[in-house]
């Protein structure tokens, strides 16, 4: 059993909904992302971390600051592999996925970078720009490595796309919540819960709902609906982005605002 | 999708799941409408009597003289907007038309395609929106004017470089939550399969009528075809005309900037340390980047050739051996730009000049019957205060 299923099987036999919070790694530098992440742990059932890159063309404004901001104080991918190793070392069970974009997995070499992320910890790897379509080689690197490919599925999709794409993922499903690229939404539409009813069937796959969701009735929401699990990044990065001068209040504020998400899954 | 749009291995379609469906949705509105009478009977009206196609073969009698050879210039600084890009947006934004959508959103660096795409969508009747570098917009200021006259609204952009590659981004990120309603009319041979294939296809014009133009002129084809090379699309349309043609170099020029070894350029071939494989905005090409895989930003005097990546055909014309590449710096340019106005009377687009400072150098190597087609890919008015300021004139 790989960390997902034991972690999700775990959560079922108990009645229980998951959280699973996103940062980029090295924001705002290297030591404060690893305390941030330590807070995180706190509150977590999994891990999705983000690899900053130039040109994040699926993410919003919150989550492109924090990308300049990780990228300005030097971080790149074999640092992040570092930082996950550290954390690692502190809780061998959590799942940790990751968020990434194509070029830096490719500019590694695809092999290369799904040994180093297998030799860090990783469970998990997301690529945001490569579709099923274009997934071959990774799914490829991904089976030699022993680590869960992950794929969006999103509210454009069709019926034959879901089928597809549900016969390569593995880990977990990301269902997003809404059209669009990622950041803090007031409120989630009516089309979050109607994509997750479409999924839920399909699928034994555990679904993690991710993309706008910041308040304790999203998550609320999203696991009434039939998902097992809500994805919280932008929403974190907020928090971490108006708190750069005080790291005292930066990390009890993200530890707070994740705990209260975290008792809205129970 | 039936086809990832691979160029050997370059190509492909590297895009958030979100726009697949869309995707799939463009690849088979072009496939179905490339070959309908109708849609056909229209674009070519809108060429001919809107556009002013076909655009003119010139002999540079001055500079043939001065260099010792025979240089022809098509003069796709005559078509309407003054540039080749109107042949891929009137293509495009007639198949968003005939697709149901209301509203195209466009990426512009030189202003040229932005330029062409409000024009487009005012003529028939569609919403445009420009995303816009603000470097760009500084220094391309007549053409953001143009833009808003005809009704389009421009978005400044302030992330990143704050020129073409970051234009690009925000575009992707509008459609991937506008992708229902909005068509994304790209303007460069780049970005994800169809575009790269269709904006080929629509500038492929341009050597078609190249081609049969000097065939009449000289009777015999040219020892080379030059142009510009930014994302690449000015180049793969008149290179299009003479690729069966092996006789015909093909050569594409890029942008030198301060000069290769300053490393602040746009030369993605010519600067094997950072110019490498790589996939940025949909596809897999050669791109500017650092060893992690992080894209670097460009240098350039020119906006529309200041771009972090090659269109994906470019990539492969290389490989093969078809095409070959070169490039021009800042200061060519600029002398080409002078040397043009000067000696033709023609002011051509920064873009254009470097296609210009190239033939130049290869003319000298020339005999007296060799003939050059270079492709004047836009005129310089958008140009000249940014030139002005440049060189230190006043106007
Ligand atoms: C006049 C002109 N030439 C060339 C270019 C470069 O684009 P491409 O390489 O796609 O032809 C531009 C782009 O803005 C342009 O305005």
């Amino acid at each position: 059993m790989n960390r997902y299923e034991k972690r999700f099987a775990e959560l079922k036999k108990n009645g229980k909904k998951a959280l699973m919070p996103f940062v980029v790694l090295g924001d705002p530098d290297y030591e404060t992302s690893s305390e941030i992440l330590k807070e995180m742990m706190k509150h977590a059932d999994a891990l999705e971390l983000g690899f900053a890159f130039s040109d994040p063309i699926a993410d919003g404004k919150t989550i492109q600051a924090a990308d300049v901001r990780a990228l300005d104080s030097g971080i790149n991918p074999d640092k992040c592999f570092e930082l996950i190793k550290e954390i690692r070392k502190i809780d061998n069970d959590i799942p940790i996925g990751l968020l990434v974009y194509y070029n830096l997995i490719y500019a590694n070499g695809i092999d290369n970078f799904y040994k180093k992320a297998k030799d860090a910890g990783v469970d998990g790897i997301l690529a945001a720009d490569a579709p099923i379509e274009e997934a071959g080689p990774l799914l490829k690197s991904a089976k030699k490595f022993g680590i869960n490919q992950i794929f969006l599925v999103t509210p454009t999709i069709t019926p034959e796309r879901l089928k597809t794409i549900l016969a390569s993922a593995s880990g977990f499903v990301y269902l997003v919540a809404l059209l669009g690229v990622t950041g803090a939404r007031k409120e989630l539409g009516a089309e979050t819960v109607s994509l997750i009813k479409k999924v839920r069937p399909e699928t034994k796959l555990p679904i993690c709902v991710g993309f706008g969701i910041s308040e304790p009735e999203h998550v609320k929401k999203v696991c009434d609906a039939g998902a097992d699990c809500a994805i919280v990044g932008s929403a974190v990065e907020k928090i971490i982005e108006k708190n750069l001068g005080n790291k005292e209040k930066m990390l009890s504020e993200v530890s707070d605002y994740l705990s209260k998400m975290k008792n809205a899954t129970e | 999708m039936k086809n990832l749009g691979k160029f050997g291995e370059f190509g492909g379609v590297f895009v958030p799941e979100t726009l697949m469906p869309a995707l799939e949705e463009l690849e088979a509105a072009f496939e179905k409408y490339k070959k309908d009478e109708k849609f056909n009977k229209e674009l070519d009206s809108l060429l001919t009597e809107y556009a002013g196609r076909p655009t003119a073969l010139t002999f540079a009698e001055n500079l043939s003289r001065k260099f010792g050879c025979k240089i022809y210039l098509k003069r796709e600084d005559l078509a309407h907007t003054g540039a080749h890009k109107i042949n891929n947006a009137l293509g495009q934004a007639l198949l968003a038309k005939y697709m149901g959508k209301k509203r195209i959103i466009a990426e512009t660096g030189a202003g040229q395609h932005g330029t062409a795409v409000a024009t487009a969508g005012a003529r028939l009747g569609l919403d445009a929106e420009i995303y816009m570098g603000t470097i760009d917009i500084e220094r391309q200021k007549p053409n953001v004017f143009r833009m808003k006259l005809q009704g389009a609204k421009v978005n400044p952009v302030v992330t990143g470089s704050k020129t073409l590659k970051d234009a690009i981004n925000e575009c992707l990120r509008d459609w991937t939550g506008s992708v229902r309603e909005t068509y994304y009319l790209l303007g460069s041979v780049l970005g994800p399969h169809e575009y790269p294939t269709m904006v080929a296809y629509f500038q492929s014009v341009i050597g078609k009528e190249a081609r049969e133009q000097i065939m009449k002129k000289e009777g015999s084809l040219p020892k080379a075809v030059i142009a510009c090379v930014g994302g690449g699309s000015n180049a793969i349309g008149i290179f299009k005309g003479f690729l069966d043609d092996k006789g015909v170099e093909l050569i594409g020029v890029e942008a030198g900037g301060l000069g290769i070894e300053s490393g602040k350029h746009a030369a993605r071939f010519a600067d094997p340390k950072i110019g490498k494989k790589g996939v940025l905005h949909g596809n897999l090409t050669y791109v500017l980047q650092d060893k992690f895989g992080q894209i670097y930003n460009t240098h350039s005097v020119s906006a529309g050739l200041d771009y972090s990546a090659v269109g994906p055909e470019h990539s492969m014309l290389r490989e093969l051996g078809r095409a070959k590449y070169t490039y021009a710096t800042d200061k060519e340019a600029l002398d080409a730009f002078k040397l043009l106005s000067e000696e033709e009377g023609i002011i051509p687009a920064l873009e254009s000049a470097h296609a210009v400072a190239y033939a130049i150098k290869y003319a000298k190597e020339c005999k007296k019957d060799d003939v050059i087609v270079v492709n004047l890919s836009g005129r310089g008015d958008k140009d000249i205060f940014h030139v002005a300021k440049e060189i230190g004139a006043e106007i």
